[in-house]
């Protein structure tokens, strides 16, 4: 049980940091604005399935990894991270029990919020971009979410 | 007993109360940007940081810069020669140019030396390449291999062989984040070579497009143009490119002209930048802005 635990969290902390490796692969115009942010929808799938190993700490701390690989300023999308993983451990019982199509609307407004914090502080800190095509993540983080479900779900039945 | 929350239920799957946490790691977090954004004292923890994220960088550049590898050393021969052949021709325009700039450098120099003036020379080059790494999809940032080991400092200038491409505005140890002239957030001074006039370039968030916002419509200013930097607040190098104007429109009722420009560097495909060195010009009228980041390494220019 413990060994297993451990193994658990090594996962977590692997696919999250796979995300933010991902978060600054360079990619083609389009694809880049419309970049999901799957470290966040790592994080989100794991508070969902197993919440007693993704706590909140690791989610701040893989925020503060973003705000240094991105370089704007410090505490910004740990702050963003850590509101979206707070809701999402207080909204887990519901949302698991969500059909799969509208827990990807749940996780696109869990996103639209991390969007928003970011676009706030950022206008805040002047360094404002109002362009439609900010929110696009949200969409492509929504429609992605079914593929992280099903991925996660092989991984940890095959674990089993 | 007074309950203040209802998250210790017992149930099966459900995490451990996290309100403390919360709390801390939020206010942590406000505290973070707070002192980074309005008090700039986090220099020391961003240091730290970007040195502990650099491999990671460093590994998502290594794919990029594999596949360049694989494509020089697989390239036929044919393409090879045909490189050869290119840059033979340009190589040969250049000399020719340059014969010609040599006499004009000596008697430029002369003609400061007069003045006493030599400033504004590049006196060092460092050849720096871009790590393919993704830093914000809105801004043109870009991360550079070179850093304070290389003595890179904050608001130094950055040039391509086509002409100005940026400016450094962060140094880590290893690594130097730059704000490209396009960026939104940028301007840089620059002045017609035909006309003289002077104005201020700013950037607009789109890699081939420069906005002159400051043109009054009757200055002498044409498409065509070539835009130099002057040199003017220290941190570019007179008398580079930056732009050439690709459109003037005049409305007989505004006051300032809409002038666009496109820059000379390649910015969204320049892999490979130099960092310049260089002292900057003396201001020989005391409105001058003063070079706030005056270079430390001019003092003995190298090679």
């Amino acid at each position: 049980m413990r060994a297993d635990s451990m193994t658990r969290r090594l996962v977590y902390w692997a696919s999250v940091a796979a995300g933010l490796v991902f978060a600054i692969v360079p990619l083609p115009g389009w694809v880049d604005t419309a970049r999901p942010d799957l470290a966040l929808l790592a994080i989100i799938y794991w508070i969902l399935t197993s919440p007693r190993i993704a706590g909140l700490g690791y989610a701040w701390l893989a925020g503060l990894i973003l705000d240094a690989l991105r370089g704007l300023v410090l505490g910004q999308h740990a702050f963003a991270f850590l509101v979206v993983a707070f809701l999402a451990h207080k909204l887990q019982l519901r949302i698991r029990m969500f059909p799969l199509l509208h827990q990807a609307g749940a996780v696109a407004l869990l996103l639209g919020l991390y969007h928003f914090i970011i676009f706030w502080t950022d206008g805040l800190t002047g360094h404002g971009y109002t362009g439609w095509d900010r929110w696009l993540p949200i969409l492509s983080g929504a429609l992605i979410w079914p593929l992280i479900v099903a991925a996660g779900d092989t991984m940890s039945r095959r674990s089993r | 007993m007074v309950e203040l929350s209802h998250d210790f239920r017992p149930i099966i799957g459900r995490g451990p109360p996290l309100g403390a946490a919360f709390i801390t790691l939020a206010i942590l977090s406000i505290g973070l940007m707070v002192a980074d954004h309005r008090y700039g004292q986090l220099e020391r923890v961003r240091t730290w940081l970007a040195t502990a994220v650099f491999p990671v960088q460093a590994v998502v550049d290594i794919p990029f810069r594999a596949w360049d590898w694989m494509g020089q050393s697989l390239a036929d021969r044919e393409s090879l020669r045909a490189e050869n052949l290119e840059l033979t021709a340009r190589l040969r325009m250049a000399n020719l140019q340059l014969q010609r700039f040599a006499a004009l450098e000596d008697e430029n120099r002369r003609l400061r030396d007069m003045r006493e003036n030599s400033a504004g020379i590049a006196d060092r080059v460092v050849v720096s390449s871009i790590l393919n790494v993704d830093l914000d999809p809105y801004r043109h940032r870009v991360l550079l291999d070179k850093g304070a080991a290389d003595e890179v400092f904050k608001g130094q200038a950055i040039l391509d062989a086509e002409g100005i491409v940026g400016q450094v505005f962060r140094v880590n140890p290893h690594t130097a984040e730059a704000i490209l002239i396009s960026d939104a957030e940028h301007a840089i001074p620059v002045q017609s070579n035909r006309s003289g006039v002077r104005t201020i370039a700013v950037g607009t968030g789109d890699p081939d497009k420069l906005s002159l916002p400051f043109v009054t419509v009757e200055a002498d200013l044409r498409a065509g143009d070539l835009l130099l930097s002057t040199g003017m607040g220290g941190v570019f190098p007179p008398g580079y490119p930056v732009a050439e104007v690709t459109k003037v429109e005049r409305a007989a009722t505004a006051t300032f002209a809409k002038v666009e420009a496109r820059p000379t560097a390649h910015l969204d495909r320049a892999r490979e930048v130099l960092l310049v060195w260089f002292r900057p010009p003396v201001p020989d009228a005391p409105t001058a802005p003063a070079a706030a980041e005056s270079p430390p390494a001019t003092t003995e220019p190298g090679q």
